[in-house]
């Protein structure tokens, strides 16, 4: 789960990461106030679920509160465009006012896992405020990298090596190494798939603060953390993944035209490539689930069909567990209960196959059968033209 | 023969009594498995499905010589569960449950790098030896006893593959379904070598998908040490960047884990890659005449 720089930065500063004097707004009366509060000059901070802000225009300086307000009245509502929000951006609902800070150095501070080594990867670099992709492939040798035994611990060593990643040393050891301590704290408490400040500051009266946030939780551990469920903002997802989440249904919209509904994640992947190659465009990613049932199934046609762009349906399912008469039977009652008007092609395999089948046929509904993925891709392609 | 399980294998099935545990024994032993344990904490001294229940896997061990367990636990108690099967010197652990906190499976990894022990999976099919022994939730009738070999990251996407090499007579020594998650216990490297000396699997498919550097990673190891022709598809080559696809592992994420630079490694190690799905079956046959 995403989550945004301020909220992120509020985590934070719960375990004691030095954080910029700030609040959040949802409108530019409030950002009057909050600069007010803060006095001097203000960064005023557009927070929306993307990088490339700065550039995009969501991140401003006001030398004073008339300017602040003036500046988050053009921000609020604006569709922000960054390298990462693709051409339609992302509209600004709220904005983070935070002190002006005299910057002396700007770092980079990471923890991810690490895949290969299956353990969590802390990571400092000099070079902040940079994309940190292009560091790591244009000047690996600049990032500093501490992989942190589980069994071990995050400990001062590890600590002290990080400060030194950054040139750190002397007076600014001791406070570098706290702050290293309280983001490995943060990650593993809040069971964080991904923890970034970029950038990491030295202000000039030698403070070390982080002035940029960014919090990935693991999904799968949100169970555990039910205190951070409301930090999730649906006004970042798309309204149809939304709902799918709700049924339990793994749902990713895209933007062509053939809607599929698959069983298994990996076959879904491999039916939107194969669409692909049949020289279509995959609408969407749908993963119905091991153990679909008919409601399900219904679940997920109506939310595919709530794509307007779908012109063609492709159904391809491989029944283990799950049988394939029960799927053809979910199919044609979700089908005929819905008015489904857009031709729909269905591949059935494994158990029960031929009984799917005869369902389906003897339905009078307007299904075609394919034979394969390979067949069942080129006849919904055609039928999409 | 086979790799991992075979007619030898003893199961136990941590979380028998639960619906899914209860179901997949059932269809386990009905395959031919012997199941002769299950572990329920607190249900010990019990008999479920004809198996006796045990309140530990080390007395799964002790009481019935189980040599191999299954884990069909909740997520928030699955690492609890592969830490105690490996605590108890248990020599093959297969999880079978979906959405295991990443940090917990780090812990994990830590112990089960000091033991004896080989996890498969979590967030996996399971792994069967068709004709001998199936651990897991795959469908056994689509399977057929032969000599090639399937690793994959995906549950339904390798019932495709194998339904491609059963329909053209191609039977398979050993399928493993290694999972779909960021950690997993085994990998594709480590199944490779397996299969590399096991004397009755003759080519392998491995079918990997979008995120990390695992099947960049075997490539190399492939390119190096592999004496049998490996056959290469790779899912989510249409996949958008930075979007989770279904599996937590399968993620683009800062531009790297994609399909393309996945297939080029594999083709510069001499695999053979095919781009669509629906050419594994037929891929593998070509390999097998000695085809490139």
């Amino acid at each position: 789960m995403k989550i945004h720089e301020y909220q992120a930065k509020k985590i934070l500063a719960q375990f004691g990461v030095p954080i910029p004097r700030g609040e959040v707004a949802s409108n530019p009366h409030e950002v009057y106030d909050i600069a007010g509060r803060l006095g001097g000059t203000v960064v005023v901070k557009a927070q929306i679920h993307a990088g490339g802000r700065g550039k995009g225009g969501g991140v401003k300086l006001a030398k004073d509160p008339s300017e602040a307000e003036a500046i988050a009245q053009q921000m609020f509502g604006m569709k922000l465009v960054t390298h990462q929000t693709g051409p339609e951006g992302r509209t600004v609902r709220r904005v983070l006012i935070e002190e002006g800070l005299r910057i002396k150095k700007e770092y980079y501070v990471g923890i991810v896992i690490d895949r290969a080594s299956q353990r969590p990867v802390f990571m400092t670099s000099t070079e902040g405020g940079m994309d940190i992709e292009k560091v790591a492939a244009e000047t690996p040798h600049l990032i500093h990298k501490e992989y942190i035994d589980p069994t071990a611990g995050f400990q001062a060593f590890n600590a002290r090596r990080l400060a030194f990643g950054l040139g750190l040393t002397g007076d600014l050891l001791g406070p570098a190494a706290k702050v290293m301590f309280a983001l490995h704290r943060a990650f593993e408490s809040t069971d964080a798939s991904l923890l970034e400040i970029n950038p990491f500051l030295l202000t000039e009266d030698g403070k070390l603060i982080a002035l940029d946030a960014k919090i990935n939780l693991d999904d799968n551990a949100l169970y555990r953390h039910k205190e951070y469920a409301e930090l999730r903002d649906y006004n970042e997802e798309d309204p149809l993944e939304i709902r799918a989440s709700r049924y339990g249904i793994n749902y990713i919209r895209l933007d062509g035209n053939i809607g599929c509904m698959v069983n298994g994640a990996g076959l879904a992947m491999a039916t939107m490539d194969i669409i692909k190659i049949a020289g279509g465009t995959p609408a969407n990613f749908l993963d119905v689930g091991g153990g679909a049932t008919a409601e399900q199934v219904r679940n997920a046609f109506q939310i595919l069909l709530g794509d307007k762009n779908v012109k063609a349906v492709l159904i391809n399912i491989f029944g283990g567990i799950m049988r394939c008469d029960i799927v053809a039977s979910g199919v044609v009652e979700a089908a005929r209960s819905m008015g489904v008007t857009v031709p729909m092609v269905v591949r059935l395999e494994g158990t029960n196959v031929e009984r799917g089948q005869e369902i389906l046929k003897t339905s009078g509904l307007k299904f075609t059968v394919a034979d394969g993925m390979k067949d069942a891709a080129e006849k919904v392609v055609a039928l999409a033209k | 023969m086979s790799i991992l399980v075979d007619k030898n294998t003893r199961l136990a099935v941590q979380g028998i009594t639960g619906r899914e545990g209860t179901f997949h024994t059932r269809q386990c032993m009905e395959y031919g498995t012997k199941v002769v344990a299950g572990v329920t904490p607190g249900k010990g001294g019990t008999v479920h499905e004809g198996v006796p229940v045990f309140n530990t896997v080390a007395e799964a061990i002790e009481k019935e010589g189980a040599n191999a367990t299954v884990i069909f636990v909740p997520p928030q108690f699955s690492a609890d569960a592969i830490m105690e099967a490996i605590t108890a010197g248990m020599p093959l652990i297969v999880c079978i449950t979906e959405g295991v906190p990443t940090l917990d499976m780090v812990r994990v990894s830590a112990l089960l790098a000091r033991s004896k022990s080989r996890l498969i999976g979590p967030n996996c099919p399971g792994i069967i030896s068709p004709g001998k022994c199936k651990i897991g939730i795959m469908p056994g009738r689509i399977f057929k006893e032969g000599n090639v070999g399937v690793i994959s990251r995906s549950g339904t996407l390798t019932y495709e593959g194998v339904g491609q090499l059963t329909n053209r007579g191609l039977g398979q020594s050993t399928c493993i379904g290694i999972g779909g998650d960021p950690i997993i216990g085994t990998n594709f490297i480590d199944a490779l070598q397996m299969y590399n000396s096991d004397p009755d699997t003759h080519a392998v498919v491995m079918i990997g998908e979008i995120g990390g550097t695992a099947e960049e990673e075997a490539s190399l190891y492939i390119k190096e040490n592999m004496k049998k022709p490996v056959i290469g598809f790779i899912a989510g080559q249409t996949a958008p960047p930075g979007r989770r696809m279904g599996h937590a592992g399968a993620i683009i994420s800062g531009g790297k884990g994609t399909a393309a630079e996945k297939m080029a490694a594999m083709r510069s190690a001499g695999l053979h890659v095919v781009t669509s799905p629906a050419d594994i079956g037929d891929a593998v046959v070509h390999a097998l005449k000695g085809g490139r």
